[in-house]
């Protein structure tokens, strides 16, 4: 690449998420410590006290999408971890117990941070991590939220862990807190925070300027880098590339987009390119996903930081969790909704037919459900994910005809 | 007038069906091969269709395939997924349908039909081949009975022996114990169909049921299973004769419509 030529936004945010773990082996290099993390652990913590951090999820998503996947299942089956238990929590338990992954090696974690406002899975694989690696475990319960607003017994409880973990890995690392940085990574935080939600806004434009499946490719790093500023700037070089092709009248999606989707649920990694492949045949674009914008925590202040963490796709009531998504699908105007079955994500798949109904009802859209997984290749079958898009395209089809005949009107 | 001639082909797992139609209604020609996806049936199912009517593939205005193997044809004008093809069958044969339920060889599925004959929203089994037609040819295997006798078997029974239906692998075991604990083979073969039914009624009821229903697939022969899913459901159940034909059927009407466009 030329010397003032302009560097791809992707290429910036790859960069961005290869540092995350550069940064982990130089600090072990270093003697420091090195954390694993859940994925939606508040992230300030770690970054103000300039600890290097690493995020299991991450590294199991990429194991999975490089086909390594179903050999640390089957490695960490060997172990005793039954076939049912999430797919990432089974590939990460084997990497933890020594099993080698080329596909994206990581540093051996000195203490784990942990959240369980993904759900409660994750509790008992961080405990099971903190076992095998002989190291602390650092962890934030975060309660359920059965009402709308979240409870302010909620914030004060959530607070309280907050405080104690900044305790703990204080003592743990020997380090100082420093309100000061604090402050400049929460601001970061919320930059990257207000970028990435922009970059997934851009689907709501007809037709959208990008295809909404390069949001899996590119939450990498709000998931694993949103403290830092050269997230922010990443995730706004992209916007600034959306905003270009929304001028131009170009799209990263190459084809007609003869329909819009909301995909709900986790991708299934290994089988990325299967499940594009008859939605960009059929012309169907995915302008709408859950799970990239869950990770954009904007807030203002200690309690409204403390409910941002509140909010996860498993963590919220059913009554919250429809409307997140019919708001994105509105915004985005879908005119389908397909979603994933997750065997690995049994809490988020388990309230799915109930929002399938409410989704059918509100917002008079046909929902079609598919049998998959996000990490282990063994639960996807194509040609029964075929058929249902299939069956889906037509469907919508069929509603186009009936509501006047344009598509995407 | 010039007649017009359309081929629908519905390539199953178990089964290869074809249909020719004249003028989009009449049914000049059917055929059906018991041997499906990836084997010599496709290729006899076509010819034996087309022989039956004196016809050649040339004669036909348009060809359309449906079927889990519906891409393994090259020369066909176009295909469509099985649920269009069965919902629209199933209007054709029964124009007050609201809900279709097709059981075949390796899937099961509940359709949704609107007053105008328009496919709405539909339900499929998960990877699993509990409640499909290879479940019922397990349990035959394991009963040492013919596939086409559940039905004749099951009408004799007295009483129903529980069969699990969470599991293929789990209803065998279940199956080979009550035979090994000498009940009934008959009160086992209408435990079996109780279990197909209750899974798909599950399926069902999760999309919701609307009179009236008709079933249609492969499994439909088999009024053991029907009689199960009437009493699951507690509703009428219409079986048309040409129930295993429909995918085929659907898809010819299909054939016919684009034919016309």
């Amino acid at each position: 690449m030329l010397e003032n030529e302009k560097v791809p936004a992707k290429l910036k945010l790859r960069a961005v998420a290869d540092q995350v773990y550069k940064n982990a082996w130089d600090a072990k290099k270093r003697g420091e410590l090195v954390g694993w993390s859940s994925s939606k652990f508040p992230a300030e913590i770690a970054e103000t006290l300039g600890l290097a951090v690493c995020y299991p999820e991450n590294q199991a998503a990429a194991i999975s999408a490089k086909h390594g996947g179903q050999r640390m299942c089957e490695h960490a089956e060997a172990m005793g971890y039954d076939n049912d238990i999430c797919g990432y929590a089974r590939i990460n338990l084997a990497y933890a117990a020594g099993h080698e992954a080329e596909e994206k090696p990581m540093p051996q974690p000195d203490f784990v941070l942990c959240c369980n406002n993904i759900c409660n899975c994750m509790t008992k694989w961080y405990e099971n991590i903190a076992r095998i690696r002989n190291i602390p475990l650092i962890m934030i319960d975060v309660p359920y939220n059965n009402t709308v607003e979240v409870d302010d017994h909620h914030v004060a409880y959530i607070r309280g862990q907050f405080d104690d973990a900044i305790k703990q890995l204080e003592k743990i690392s020997g380090r100082t807190w420093d309100e000061k940085k604090f402050e400049q990574v929460c601001a970061n935080s919320n930059r990257t925070a207000k970028a990435w939600l922009k970059v997934c806004s851009y689907c709501q434009y007809k037709p959208s300027p990008f295809s909404g499946f390069d949001l899996f490719n590119h939450m990498a790093v709000v998931v694993t880098a949103r403290c830092k500023v050269e997230a922010a700037e990443a995730f706004e070089a992209l916007a600034q590339e959306l905003e270009q092709n929304l001028k131009d009248g170009k799209s990263t999606w190459k084809y007609a987009e003869t329909h819009r989707i909301m995909f709900e649920g986790i991708p299934c990694w290994p089988q990325l390119q299967a499940l594009f492949k008859p939605l960009k045949e059929k012309g169907i674009n995915t302008t709408a996903v859950v799970y990239a914008p869950a990770f954009g925590f904007v807030y203002n202040n200690m309690d409204e930081m403390m409910k941002a963490y509140c909010k996860a796709p498993n963590s919220v009531c059913l009554e919250t969790g429809v409307e997140w998504r019919e708001g994105i699908c509105r915004e985005n105007k879908v005119d389908g909704i397909l979603v994933h079955y997750n065997r690995s994500c049994k809490p988020w798949s388990g309230y799915m037919p109930e929002m399938q109904r409410r989704f059918r009802k509100d917002l008079d859209v046909p929902v079609v459900g598919f049998d998959g997984d996000q990490a282990d290749p063994r639960n996807f079958s194509e040609a029964q994910y075929n058929t249902r898009v299939e069956g889906l395209f037509e469907v919508m089809e069929e509603y186009t005809a009936r509501k006047g005949g344009d598509h995407n009107e | 007038m010039e007649k017009i001639y359309t081929m629908g082909i519905d390539i199953g797992s178990t089964a290869s069906k074809c249909i020719i139609l004249k003028d989009g209604k009449d049914i000049i020609s059917k055929s059906l091969i018991e041997v499906g996806a990836g084997t010599t049936g496709p290729t006899r199912a076509i010819k034996a269709v087309l022989d039956e009517c004196n016809l050649s593939k040339e004669d036909m205005s348009y060809i359309l395939a449906t079927g889990y193997g519906r891409n393994s044809i090259d020369w066909i004008d176009s295909e469509m997924s099985e649920l269009s093809c069965h919902a629209k069958a199933a209007y054709f044969l029964f124009p007050n349908v609201r809900t279709v339920i097709d059981i075949g060889g390796q899937d099961a599925k509940v359709l949704c039909i609107s007053d105008k004959g328009m496919l709405t929203n539909f339900a499929m089994n998960d990877k699993c081949a509990a409640g499909t037609g290879r479940f019922l040819d397990v349990m035959a295997r394991v009963l040492e009975v013919k596939l086409d006798d559940l039905e004749s078997l099951s009408a004799e029974s007295t009483k129903v022996v529980n069969i699990s239906s969470t599991c293929t692998v789990f209803a065998e075991s279940e199956v080979i114990s009550q035979l090994a604990s000498n009940s009934n083979i008959c009160d086992i073969v209408r435990g079996i169909h109780k279990s197909v039914a209750g899974r798909v009624a599950g399926l069902a009821k999760r999309v919701g049921i609307e009179d009236d229903i008709v079933m249609t697939g492969g499994v439909a022969k088999n009024k053991g299973v029907v009689i199960a899913l009437e009493e699951e459901l507690g509703k009428k159940i219409y079986v048309s004769p040409l129930a295993h034909y429909a995918g085929a059927l659907g898809a010819a009407i299909f054939a016919y419509q684009k034919s016309q466009k």
